[in-house]
């Protein structure tokens, strides 16, 4: 690799590890986005320069250089994302991977708006994954459209430019004369039309311009962009085409299992292998040592077979002695009791930011105080962690669902002790991601099995190993106390967050809190201060994560107050809100007070907020900022005597610039408010002598048809550039329900899972 | 072992009677459309049809359907590969978002239609309860049963 692609990789890896340490330190992780968009964005606001992110500019000339190597003589090749054939047809790489997010649409559709492409003539293929031509190849964060927009858009603006340029010189026009729409380019003046198809090969024979020189459309005249587009994938998702992890099949694989311990950190200290060697369609069987790493590999025992139920049924028959001097010993039962100890104290271990005089103003008022607590959840996606791996000649051949191909290629190479260009990683679509695909221990242990069992193999854990090795959204517990002043406005607030640490220093992954976190500067005396508990059990990222938790009992408890203080709720978030600003850091993916009272006042006026309801049903507003998303919503539902909840309908209101497939927008939403009420209704796992106690389904109820509320989704049209919506429309959901109930029965949810205080559906 | 799935007959040797018909289905015949999610017959991502009536493939062993018609996802178009009703509603609603449960969601939904051609929502709640959507495409589900059932019935 030339030092350029060096760097480029580097830069990918880097892009990773932020979105994996969301984790490792709050601060480090966000002040390095946060300082990077800045410079671009100083750009945009004194120069009026297009929003370009990093790896953009870099890695479309890389693509172009990778496109050389096309057969321009039959095809015209631009650059690495796609290629019109004479015939009018168009194939468009997808770069990310397809986690359901839609993004194997999205991408696609942003390229295709600067191209002026014919949609129905456009064909979509995964990218292969190679970051020193395409840059970012990851899916967390609600990051992949506004870190690829840029790229993106220059690369289709690129190809229409050529297009353009091919038919100027052909009719001896100036460029300035054509248009195009509609895969065509038009000369109004001259009454002439040809369409792409038509223009392809001369095109081909051009040079390619830089894509920072090529113009890009202003967002009021896209056409595609903001529309409803079906996925692209969708005939082939419903007829039942291999094209998940778990699909995957290649010449004399054989099927491969792994048994942990199930408290992590324990170790093999002997197991039955020559009894389980003896099993039908077993072919071997044996220790994986492991690097002794969750996010790589954990010792324990593999068994391969001629197929998945073989190797299913031999593992139940695996007999493991673990040495647990290592081990996990964590309790849940013991953490929740240490944290209502530790509530009790009002200070909190170290303060984390300060504001004002918090001291002073609860003197001066009548506070309330109030202890929230949060468990432990599971990702569960639907698809169980799986790998296809084949590793020959010190090389590895993997096929993975994964969501962090990018970083995965080091990861892997790392493991096995080869070097990263010799692992070769096949994107598969990836059923269901929440975050729990960012790491990828799993593709670690099917590379390390296979090169170990020297045949090819397809790694399939079962539902049990993948509720029990998951990289759980960590549980934790807020003692709040604050006041507002005699006109109703709120003065003083203090959050004694009490959360986890596995090295007695910084919190674990997703179980930190940002020291500005909202309300913190609009509100004149704040304190935020936290406690830790020790864990050893892995943590990570889940759908929005800290966001998903923490919304709950910063905006319940704001909804306390309110109360307290006899507000109308709406009245009172847009009287915090107070004037348009942006809050620190002060760039276009931080809060801005005015699009979120925008989002607030439209959730409200769509939900009718202030109706009159019968006894038993009322409203709940919630409004949070995370992943660059401003969400306000509305939830309706009626609790009977036996608290029995009916949740009607949620009405949700979100800006997040530009809506690039309005479709898989609305679906997000609908699958964040679901997902939301899923979770805080029946979701947990309680920990205890260092083990996961919900293994399947049957005690992990995610919530079913019957009782999934109404969906109604609104978007504020703004120009600001465009970001995510998957995540940043669930955390808003949890409060506006709990706000909702105690409107409706006076009783205060201060605890998840609701089931826990004996709700039900 | 004698297999009937999707209309064509499979003789299947070296299958032990216990496997579940999930993993006869997706190892030995290569039909993958039919997903794991659970095993234990609680999310219903490896529901197929067996003699028309939805079931779950994860826990019926296979030596208890042997002769009887099945029918997978790969088996729901017609021959001429014209998409079912339910298949083509689904695109047309734009259901999945990651998709692995949608083939089970649509042999449920497939199934109740055969039974009542005119659900109502009553009728799709309990009828889909035993498929999981972790995604939370249910609103969309629902919404596309409805239309399958509007074009099943033109």
């Amino acid at each position: 690799m030339s030092a350029a692609e060096n760097d480029i990789v580097r830069s990918a890896d880097d892009d990773v590890r932020e979105i994996l340490s969301a984790a490792e330190g709050y601060s480090v992780a966000t002040s390095r986005f946060n300082r990077r968009s800045f410079i671009k964005l100083a750009g945009l606001s004194t120069g009026g320069l297009v929003l370009a992110f990093y790896l953009g500019d870099k890695s479309t000339v890389l693509a172009q250089a990778a496109a050389q190597t096309a057969d321009q003589t039959k095809e015209f090749t631009p650059n690495a994302f796609l290629s019109i054939a004479p015939d009018g047809s168009i194939l468009i790489y997808s770069k990310g991977p397809e986690i359901g997010q839609g993004i194997k649409t999205a991408f696609p559709m942003i390229i295709a708006e600067e191209l002026d492409a014919d949609w129905t003539r456009v064909r979509v293929e995964q990218a292969p994954i190679n970051p020193a031509v395409y840059g970012r190849q990851s899916a967390g964060g609600s990051r992949s459209i506004p870190t690829n927009w840029d790229q993106l858009r220059r690369a289709g603006g690129v190809a229409r430019a050529m297009l353009i340029s091919a038919a100027a010189k052909d009719w001896g026009v100036p460029e300035s004369e054509l248009t195009t729409a509609n895969s065509t380019v038009s000369h109004s003046a001259g009454n002439r039309k040809a369409s792409y198809g038509d223009l392809a090969l001369k095109a081909a024979a051009l040079p390619v311009p830089d894509p920072k020189t090529v113009t890009l459309k202003e967002f009021k005249d896209f056409k595609l962009l903001g529309t409803r587009v079906g996925g692209v994938d969708n005939v082939k998702v419903v007829t039942g085409q291999p094209l998940f992890g778990i699909d995957q099949v290649i010449p004399n694989m054989q099927y491969a299992v792994f048994e942990k311990c199930p408290a992590v950190g324990g170790k093999v200290r002997s197991a039955n292998l020559e009894e389980i060697k003896k099993l039908p369609g077993v072919t071997h069987a044996f220790v994986v040592e492991g690097t002794g790493k969750a996010t790589e590999v954990m010792p324990g025992v593999a068994i391969v077979a001629k197929t998945t139920w073989a190797a299913f049924s031999a593992k139940k028959q695996l007999k493991i002695e673990w040495d647990e001097s290592g081990a996990s010993k964590d309790s849940w039962t013991a953490a929740s009791a240490e944290a209502a100890k530790l509530s009790k104290q009002p200070a909190g271990s170290e303060v984390l930011k300060n504001i004002g005089d918090f001291d002073k103003a609860i003197t001066e008022t009548k506070p309330i105080e109030a202890f929230y607590s949060y468990p432990f959840v599971s990702h569960a996606p639907l698809e169980p962690q799986n790998t296809t791996a084949w590793f020959r000649e010190s090389a590895v051949e993997i096929w993975s669902p994964t969501q962090t191909p990018d970083s995965a290629l080091r990861l892997v190479a790392g493991v096995l002790g080869i070097a990263p260009e010799k692992v070769t990683l096949h994107q598969t679509r990836v059923g269901g991601g929440f975050g729990r695909r960012l790491m990828n221990d799993y593709m670690c242990e099917a590379a390390q099995i296979a090169k170990q069992a020297g045949v090819p193999i397809k790694l399939q854990w079962t539902r049990e190993d993948d509720m029990q090795h998951d990289f759980y959204r960590p549980g934790g517990f807020h003692s709040f106390k604050g006041a507002v002043d005699k006109s109703g406005k709120l003065v003083a607030w203090h959050d004694h967050f009490i959360t986890f640490t596995a090295d007695g220093q910084k919190p674990v992954s997703s179980a930190d809190i940002a020291p500005e976190e909202f309300p913190a500067l609009l509100v004149p005396n704040f304190r935020i201060s936290q406690s830790k508990l020790p864990l050893q059990i892995p943590t990570g990222p889940w759908r929005a994560p800290r966001s998903n938790a923490i919304a709950f009992a910063v905006q319940s408890f704001l909804h306390e107050l309110s109360s307290h203080a006899r507000k109308d709720h709406l009245e009172f978030l847009l009287g915090v809100m107070g004037e348009p600003q942006w809050l620190a850091p002060q760039t276009e993916f931080g809060l801005n007070t005015g699009r979120a009272a925008g989002v607030i006042k439209l959730a409200a006026e769509k939900a009718g907020w202030g109706k009159k309801l019968p006894k038993g049903r009322a409203q709940g507003l919630a409004f949070h900022f995370s992943h660059a998303g401003h969400f306000a919503e509305v939830a309706e539902l009626s609790v009977d005597a036996n608290r029995k909840i009916t949740l009607h309908k949620v009405t949700v209101a979100g800006d997040i610039g530009p809506i690039v497939n309005l479709s898989g927008a609305e679906n997000q939403v609908q699958g964040a408010v679901i997902d939301g009420f899923s979770t805080m209704l029946g979701l947990e796992v309680s920990i205890e002598n260092g083990r996961i106690q919900e293994t399947n389904f049957d005690r992990y109820p995610i919530l079913r048809m019957r009782n999934a509320p109404q969906v109604e989704a609104y978007f504020v049209k703004s120009d600001f550039s465009p970001t995510g919506v998957g995540e940043p429309s669930l955390p808003p959901l949890a409060p506006a329900v709990g706000n909702a109930i105690f409107a409706a029965t006076g009783y205060r949810v201060r605890t998840l899972p609701l089931k826990r205080e004996g709700f039900s559906v | 072992m004698r297999l009937t799935v999707n209309g064509k007959e499979h003789i299947l040797n070296e299958v032990d009677d216990a496997t579940p018909l999930l993993w006869v289905l997706r190892d030995s015949l290569g039909l993958v459309g039919t997903k794991y999610g659970c095993g234990v017959a609680q999310c219903g991502a490896c529901t197929v049809h067996l003699n028309g009536a939805p079931v779950r493939s994860c826990s019926v062993p296979v030596a208890a359907v042997a002769g009887q018609q099945i029918t997978t996802i790969e088996g729901l178009a017609g021959k001429d590969g014209k998409l079912h009703p339910v298949q083509a509603a689904w695109v047309e609603h734009d259901v999945p978002q990651c998709g692995y449960c949608q083939a089970g969601q649509i042999m449920s939904a497939a199934a109740l239609l055969r039974q009542k051609p005119k659900p109502s929502d009553a009728d799709i709640d309990a009828a889909m309860t035993g498929n999981i959507c972790r995604c939370g495409t249910y609103l969309r589900i629902r919404k596309a049963i409805h239309a399958a059932a509007q074009t099943a019935g033109e």
